[in-house]
């Protein structure tokens, strides 16, 4: 493996100064696409994304429909000016297609289909910016702009990865961590219900670390839902205000 | 027992009462708790708690008024979209009071494709090819021959009713037919077809304003200066 440019751990600190299980700066934002029925952006750090969600309306192609719940369609793309070195091509890449679908998997546990038979939902994903953690930014964007749509859900999802760093377990990898570090683990939590939507794992990992790893993992997702809720806070308050004239 | 206070923000997940508790509107039974499925807020009436969501399409209940549109013509009945995720079903024999024909008589000389129908919910079931069945056997239900149509979201429609019907009562000042359709659709007849160019313009008004406070005395200044000028206009 390359080695990094700059040290990722120096005196139990890591390159961008954070401590191993300290997230960067989290902002969110619901109802940013006027367009949308439901829409939200989520930035973590630099890495920004974007969620559009579109309907539940009827099922194009017909045939694709099914007869007892809704089909989810979920595209993620990164914009061809999100990273940082060479501009990326437009089209959608093996990995893009792959990471929709993983997403897909990962918000359909959460959203109740059977609700909406014969129907679909289309989650569009745009990353803005792309500094690591992409996917599970994705995965908090679009579960919140789920929610902005008013489509049935179980619980939000939240996303957030954890990786292996000279052998410490870290919360919230960085570009720089993601590329060089050791280990890679993306979690999809629902805190309500205390459920796993979503776990990838690259890297060679331990027993002790992975479990430490996905410990880690809760309270950091805890830390993004309840910026999470205050997002959709922010936004509901001013219409829960209007039917009550408070 | 109940996790929430009256009048409190409900969002996706979060628990509002045990089992045992009366509760209506969408949630769902985890462990023995119910959870909220959207982002809503929690009324407290007498017979349990009701979770109101504050975002979506329109989901058909029994019982709900709708404002309709005829856009296909089938073998047996109507196809009607009413604003929903899925397309409604008029069946002929909720159509029509008295038997026809169908081998000499074409559908389309009841409703055709553009028609507009008031129509009440009869069934919802979401097994079936057209989950929602309407019916136009009841009250103050038919083919709209007049009138004008207005679009809202569907979650404002409370508000164009107001609390106990005081902003519909507002709005029937200008002497108008109003049929507020659960599912967005606003339908209003008035002897004077201006007025209700003037009335579909207040309900767009009630749609957007409808966070800023006294809403309703607007509504009511409104009518009156409407009212007033078009007087002075006749003499």
């Amino acid at each position: 493996m390359k080695k990094s440019p700059v040290p990722l751990l120096q005196n139990g600190l890591r390159a961008d100064g954070r401590a191993p299980d300290q997230m960067r700066e989290v902002n969110m934002a619901v109802g940013v696409v006027s367009n949308a029925d439901g829409s939200a952006v989520v930035s973590y750090g630099l890495t920004t994304a974007v969620a559009a969600v579109y309907g539940p309306r009827e099922a194009h192609p017909r045939h694709l429909a099914l007869p007892d719940r809704g089909i989810m369609r979920v595209r993620y793309h990164m914009a061809p000016f999100s990273t940082k070195d060479e501009r990326k091509s437009p089209t959608p890449s093996r990995r893009e297609i792959e990471i929709s679908k993983v997403l897909r998997e990962a918000l359909e546990p959460a959203v109740v289909l059977e609700q909406y038979p014969r129907s679909r939902i289309d989650v569009f994903i745009e990353i803005l910016q792309a500094d690591g953690s992409t996917r599970v930014a994705s995965l908090t964007a679009a579960s919140l702009a789920l929610a902005d749509a008013g489509i049935y859900m179980r619980d939000l999802v939240i996303g957030v990865s954890v990786g292996l760093v000279d052998n410490t377990v870290v919360l919230d990898l960085n570009g720089l961590e993601d590329q060089y570090g050791e280990g890679d683990l993306p979690v999809g939590y629902m805190p309500n219900l205390k459920r796993f939507t979503l776990l990838q794992l690259d890297g060679a990992w331990t027993r002790d670390k992975f479990l430490e790893a996905i410990g880690l993992a809760v309270k950091g997702a805890e830390y993004v839902y309840q910026k999470a809720r205050d997002a959709l806070k922010n936004r509901y308050m001013s219409i829960a205000e209007e039917i009550y004239g408070r | 027992m109940y996790f929430v206070t009256p009048r409190q923000l409900i969002f996706p997940g979060d628990a509002v009462a045990t089992a045992d508790s009366r509760v209506e509107g969408p949630v769902y039974l985890d462990n023995g708790k119910y959870r909220s499925l959207v982002v809503g807020l929690v009324e407290f009436r007498d017979d349990g708690v009701v979770i109101v969501p504050l975002e979506g399409v329109y989901k058909p209940k029994r019982g709900d008024l709708v404002v309709g549109y005829v856009t296909d013509v089938l073998a047996t009945g109507w196809e009607v979209d009413v604003k929903s995720f899925m397309p409604a079903y008029l069946p002929v024999g909720e159509a029509l009071h008295k038997h026809v024909d169908l081998e000499t008589t074409p559908l389309t000389t009841f409703l055709n494709i553009g028609d507009v129908v008031v129509a009440k919910v009869k069934d919802v079931d979401l097994t079936d090819e057209y989950p929602i069945i309407l019916t136009l056997k009841e009250e103050r239900v038919g083919k709209v021959e007049r009138g004008t149509v207005a679009e809202i979201a569907p979650v404002k429609v409370p508000r164009v009713i107001g609390k106990k019907g005081t902003m519909l009562n507002t709005l029937m000042e200008l002497g108008c037919d109003i049929v507020v359709g659960q599912n967005g659709r606003v339908w209003a007849r008035c002897k004077d077809p201006r007025d209700e160019v003037f009335l579909a313009s207040l309900i767009k008004k009630i749609e957007t304003e409808s966070h800023v406070m006294g809403l309703t005395d607007r509504v009511k200044a409104e009518i009156e200066n409407y009212k007033k000028t078009k007087q002075q206009a006749a003499v």
